[in-house]
């Protein structure tokens, strides 16, 4: 599926729930069942900075798509990636870079992209993007 | 806790909140329930008011006009200097120089102070529950000087280990900073005591009053402490607006801090001669509406009375402390027997970022994270904690709101 069909996807999922209560039980859903990265690459490197909780993030090239893999310390962050993942993973690099992510809006999300949430969304997003900018120049 | 206890509690709640207008907000739909006051507190009417009145009928900058303007801005920040005096019970107001906060103010005290005590080889002390302000710039200081900076540690409910500090003093010792309450454990040190054993030794002593100045009655002559720093923005007042106390003498012998306007006595382009205190370290035009507003804080703080805020507030505490003791899985970080209206928590093994964005979703501010005092995180091996702290606007309802607040926290996470 392309980015944009994940994304009305999660929008209609977010349909579903009409109260902030409903939706942070679904995000903690989320949260709870995101595959967890390899224990390997939970390292000093692959922490993303400028979240209160801890988040670490690897990416790899599989052909000519890229595959992420997360983790956190808090299960709210971590609900949060997995959406991220699955709207952004399995991608090429041009599709990431050019994603604009509408749907964290869309879903009544959107206090989670100001940069003072320190919940680190915003760094996330530009660490994947910048991942997969480093990922086309090693495919090219 | 057990003296002020049997104070008799005065204050009309219901009455005071009216006089903060931000308290009767609605957050996501909810009633507000205000629990960072460590990290600020809220304005009451008349600190708005003033600020508001000094922008609209006398601004003006001080201590340069012959105009009415500049005059009547003058006394009343001037009038405010005096207010601080009698408010610390400091014995001469130019023993109050004003700066941006508590941050401010101990980086003035160890660029100036600090650069021309401390040097190779020598200590500076401060203790294991300091906030970065009172780490980072003798941290600084310290490097450029090739000195050491050495830890008072603490025991697991948050206690200094005075016989450890006892050990810890010591000819190289060229000063100690500590906290009179610490922002994360709420554990009330014993600075009086602190202080008597550092001037055995001739070694001064600076106090981060952050947290205790709105709190608790504070006599700095009585402390007999060196320094007495804190922020207006803590106690009522508005932001960028802070206190050294330092005394005469020290003052006088200490370098200036910055260079500029209303510092200078003379200025010729070979020597400039610097002011008497306290304009020698407040150079440049000051936060002069911040300033008044001040003054319009103290004088709110004593209509209600230190020791009645106090009394409540130790009262609500208990209360608290009482209450959480029943949720399930709390876990209290920092035990101290004498404590102040701050409680630091965990739940079982939920991340405090979790519970802090549950508990905001039901209108409930609390502050989660490491509350600038990454060491002590280290030393109790906890990324953070959530923080509840209390001012005497809140109530037990409001208490009440948060262990419900967090049953559901416990709830979700389940
Ligand atoms: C104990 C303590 N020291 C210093 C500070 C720093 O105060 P400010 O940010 O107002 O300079 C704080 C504020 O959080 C504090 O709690």
């Amino acid at each position: 599926m392309s980015i944009k069909e994940i994304e009305e996807t999660i929008v209609e999922e977010f349909g579903y729930y009409d109260d902030w209560m409903g939706k942070y039980e679904f995000i903690i859903e989320l949260g709870k069942s995101l595959p967890l990265i390899a224990e390997k690459y939970k390292t000093e490197e692959n922490i993303i900075k400028g979240c209160q909780s801890r988040v670490w993030l690897h990416a790899e090239a599989e052909g000519d798509k890229i595959v992420f893999t997360a983790d956190s310390d808090a299960i709210i962050t971590k609900g949060l990636i997995s959406l991220l993942i699955r709207v952004l993973s399995h991608q090429t690099p041009d599709e990431i870079i050019n994603a604009d992510l509408r749907f964290i809006d869309r879903i009544g999300l959107k206090e989670h992209l100001s940069p003072t949430r320190s919940n680190g969304l915003v760094s996330m997003i530009k660490q994947m993007k910048l991942y997969a900018l480093a990922l086309k120049t090693k495919m090219l | 806790m057990t003296t002020v206890a049997q104070h008799k509690i005065v204050l009309d709640v219901e009455h005071i909140r009216k006089d903060f207008p931000i308290l009767s907000r609605k957050v996501n739909g909810k009633h507000l329930v205000y629990f960072d006051n460590a990290a600020t507190s809220q304005k009451p009417q008349p600190v708005i008011d003033a600020t508001n009145k000094y922008y609209s009928f006398e601004n003006a900058n001080i201590h340069r006009g012959v105009h009415t303007l500049s005059q009547e801005a003058t006394s009343a920040y001037e009038v405010v200097r005096e207010k601080v005096r009698a408010f610390i019970n400091a014995d001469k107001s130019y023993e109050i120089i004003f700066t941006k906060g508590t941050t401010d103010s101990i980086n003035l005290v160890a660029s100036t102070f600090g650069r021309t005590h401390v040097g190779e080889g020598d200590e500076v002390l401060i203790s294991a529950m300091e906030h970065h302000s009172n780490i980072v710039p003798w941290q600084m200081l310290c490097e450029e000087k090739k000195a050491k900076l050495k830890v008072i540690p603490i025991n697991e409910n948050g206690e200094l280990l005075m016989d450890e500090y006892k050990k810890l003093l010591s000819s190289k010792t060229k000063i100690v900073a500590v906290a009179h309450i610490s922002n994360s454990l709420g554990t009330i040190n014993p600075v009086k005591e602190i202080i008597a054993l550092a001037h055995e030794k001739n070694i001064p002593v600076l106090i981060d009053g952050a947290q205790a100045i709105h709190h608790e009655k504070v006599d700095v002559q009585y402390l007999n402490c060196d320094f007495y720093v804190f922020s207006a923005h803590k106690m009522y007042g508005p932001t960028g607006v802070g206190v050294l106390y330092g005394k005469e003498e020290l003052l006088n012998a200490m370098p200036p801090y910055q260079g500029g306007g209303d510092m200078i006595k003379t200025v010729t382009f070979e020597k400039t001669t610097y002011n008497e205190l306290p304009h020698k370290f407040e150079a440049g035009t000051p936060n002069i509406a911040g300033g008044i507003a001040f003054g319009a804080a103290i004088d709110y703080i004593n209509s209600l009375g230190v020791e009645n805020i106090s009394a409540y507030e130790h009262e609500l505490t208990s209360y608290a402390l009482q209450q959480l003791n029943n949720v399930p899985g709390i876990k209290f970080i920092g035990k101290a027997k004498e404590r102040a209206s701050v409680i630091s928590f965990l739940l079982d093994n939920i991340h405090p970022y979790d519970a802090g964005v549950i508990l905001d979703k039901m209108g409930i501010a609390v502050r989660t994270g490491h509350h600038c005092t990454q060491p002590l995180m280290d030393r109790f091996r906890i990324p953070g904690t959530v923080r509840a702290s209390f001012s005497f606007y809140n109530t037990k309802e409001e208490v009440d709101t948060l262990v419900k607040g967090l049953h559901k926290v416990i709830d979700m996470f389940k």
